[in-house]
């Protein structure tokens, strides 16, 4: 039983890690050189897709990056982990004021029918909204406060998109309270703040942690593209301009680096969320 | 603390798809101060409607009830309230739940003192060593036996009752009656109970009120429940008058509720709703086959 679980946790996935490693390898493409008749040499490229790098070609030549994870040499010189950090804390920010924002505003939602008839449509329409069309105006919202446009533009940005998962859930979880509780606060004569925090949150917490793990997912989209879109140091800029370097195996190391931040991220919320479950 | 109530000529309307359907009409009843009173009837009746207008969880449509010396006109914890499915509140624990009201109703009591009612009721009913589980953790008896801590906590005026103990196998059934008498007879609380059990009926109530079919359904029949308390099952069982008084109820829910409507008793009515927990009683001596009109009286 316990070696099933092992297999199942452990050893099937490193399995396939390993076997799209081997993909990825066949497929990647390589330069070699060649000596021509006449002396002189030739680059020219080989493989399948011949512009991608293959594994080891890229922890070769972004070694330096994960070494050491935390280095600064230069501003645009730095470990992976320091240009993640950089991401993860403007995202933090930017995500806390998507769940205040959208906290309450999910509940508004689900507590009344007139608030819903007035805001639910243009929710629907600001929703699909894209990041990237969302900064530039961010940019000009913030533009009088001068060097801090550009962050504050990508905390608008961050919110903005990130808060709607919250919203809906909230929402949904508020209209989900099954009228019995209600009628225990009603029986009870519970004012509006006791029924607030000992039925109505505790009720929901189970949607609107689903809703806080999908925006944390959404928060972290977002930034690859406020930062490529602001110039601001992180992961996001640090592939922008490696990419603009040419050089293909940094924008390699960062989507892993970004995948794997993401899936941590949304473990993490996955516990959290399993802890409110039983209610 | 309990009070007498007055419903009169209480009456009911739902509004559906297919137009206005009067689902309790020109209800009467007076129930005594620290009186029980169980309300049977078939399933479906409206005795639930009747039962949440009391608690006013659900508005009137005419008529009126007087709890005390005064008119009702919503929820309010001087009724407590327990429903078939206990309700209780699965991020709180057992005390937290019971303490949820306690904390409302007395809150000049300290802290301390609030602490120990809830404790207290919790204990009188079984549960003080789970004080602290949660209600996932309790099986369906002990959240049930939660439910009625909670409603007694409150010292409520009056206690409704909407099958409570329709959920529950048998053997924790009679269990939970005998807390409820239990806290019952400490208290005298004035209290209306809905059940389709009529073994319950005839072990709680001082009378059983039978209500005529729907819709337009009304107090049909009031039996008294003569017997002293507190009352031993068993003995009450065996008692002479116990099966007629049981084929009493029987025969109203199978005939009279539908011909007091004007409604035909649907076919034979050869097996009674419940069977009785226990054996009947023995050949029903001479002067006790007879219908008895002291016991039941047509309201
Ligand atoms: N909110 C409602 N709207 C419309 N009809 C209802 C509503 N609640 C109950 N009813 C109807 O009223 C009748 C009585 O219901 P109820 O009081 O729950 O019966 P009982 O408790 O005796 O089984 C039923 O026919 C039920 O379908
Ligand atoms: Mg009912």
């Amino acid at each position: 039983m316990r070696s099933k679980k092992l297999i199942d946790l452990l050893v099937l996935p490193l399995f396939g890690i390993g076997l799209s490693l081997l993909i990825w390898h066949l497929i990647s493409g390589a330069t070699v050189s060649r000596v021509l008749p006449d002396g002189t040499t030739e680059e020219i490229k080989t493989g399948l897709v011949k512009d991608l790098p293959g594994p080891l070609m890229t922890w070769e030549k972004t070694r330096k990056y994960v070494v050491e994870p935390f280095a600064k040499r230069e501003d645009l010189d730095q470990g992976i982990l320091r240009f993640t950090w950089y991401s993860l804390v403007i995202v933090a920010k930017g995500y806390l004021i998507a769940l205040l924002l959208g906290t309450p505003i999910g509940f508004l939602l689900g507590l009344s029918p007139l608030f819903t008839k007035l805001f639910d449509p243009i929710i629907q329409i600001l929703r699909p909204v894209s990041p990237l069309a969302w900064m530039p105006l961010g940019v000009v919202l913030f533009a009088g406060t001068g060097k801090a446009a550009n962050e504050l533009g990508a905390l608008f940005t961050i919110a903005i998109c990130a808060m709607w998962p919250t919203v809906l859930n909230t929402a949904v979880g508020v209209r989900a309270i099954p009228q019995d509780y209600l009628n225990v606060a009603r029986v009870l004569k519970l004012s509006r703040t006791q029924t607030l925090f000992k039925i109505l949150v505790p009720a929901t917490l189970p949607y609107m942690f689903t809703g806080y793990r999908l925006s944390l997912g959404i928060a972290w989209l977002v930034i690859v593209a406020v930062e490529m879109l602001t110039g601001r140091i992180g992961i996001g800029n640090f592939l922008w301009n490696e990419y603009n370097n040419g050089l293909y195996t940094s924008i390699i190391l960062s989507i892993l680096t970004i995948g794997v931040v993401g899936f941590l991220l949304d473990r993490a919320m996955s516990l959290l969320e399993r802890r409110f479950k039983t209610a | 603390m309990s009070d007498h109530v007055e419903l009169s000529n209480l009456t009911k309307t739902y509004t559906t798809p297919k137009g206005p359907v009067v689902i309790v009409k020109d209800f009467n009843l007076r129930i005594a101060d620290g009186e029980f009173v169980t309300l049977i009837g078939h399933s479906g009746c409206g005795k639930s409607t009747v039962l949440s207008m009391l608690a006013g969880l659900n508005p009137i449509t005419s008529g009126g009830i007087v709890l005390g010396s005064r008119e009702l006109t919503g929820p309010g914890p001087d009724r407590g309230v327990v429903f078939q499915s206990p309700n209780l509140l699965p991020w709180f624990t057992a005390l937290e739940n019971v303490q949820l009201g306690v904390d409302q109703v007395f809150y000049t009591a300290s802290r301390e003192e609030r602490r120990q009612i809830a404790e207290y009721y919790l204990t009188v009913v079984g549960l003080g060593d789970c004080l602290h589980k949660r209600p996932t953790e309790l099986s369906q008896g002990m959240r049930q036996r939660v439910g009625i801590a909670r409603a007694f906590a409150l010292s409520p005026k009056m206690l409704l009752l909407d099958e409570p103990f329709g959920m529950l196998d048998s053997l924790t059934r009679f269990e939970l009656q005998g807390v409820l008498m239990e806290l019952w007879t400490r208290n005298h609380i004035t209290a209306l109970m809905v059940t389709h059990d009529v073994d319950e009926a005839l072990y709680l109530s001082d009378r059983i009120v039978m209500m005529t079919n729907g819709p337009e359904a009304f107090v049909g029949e009031i039996m008294t429940v003569p017997w002293s308390r507190p009352r031993d099952r068993k003995s009450i069982m065996e008692h002479p008058d116990y099966y007629r008084m049981r084929e009493e109820l029987i025969e109203f829910l199978n005939v009279r509720a539908y011909t007091l409507k004007g409604q035909e008793p649907h076919g034979s009515h050869a097996a009674p709703p419940s069977a009785p927990a226990k054996a009947m009683s023995p050949v029903p001596s001479p002067a006790n086959s007879s219908r008895a009109p002291d016991l039941a009286s047509v309201a």
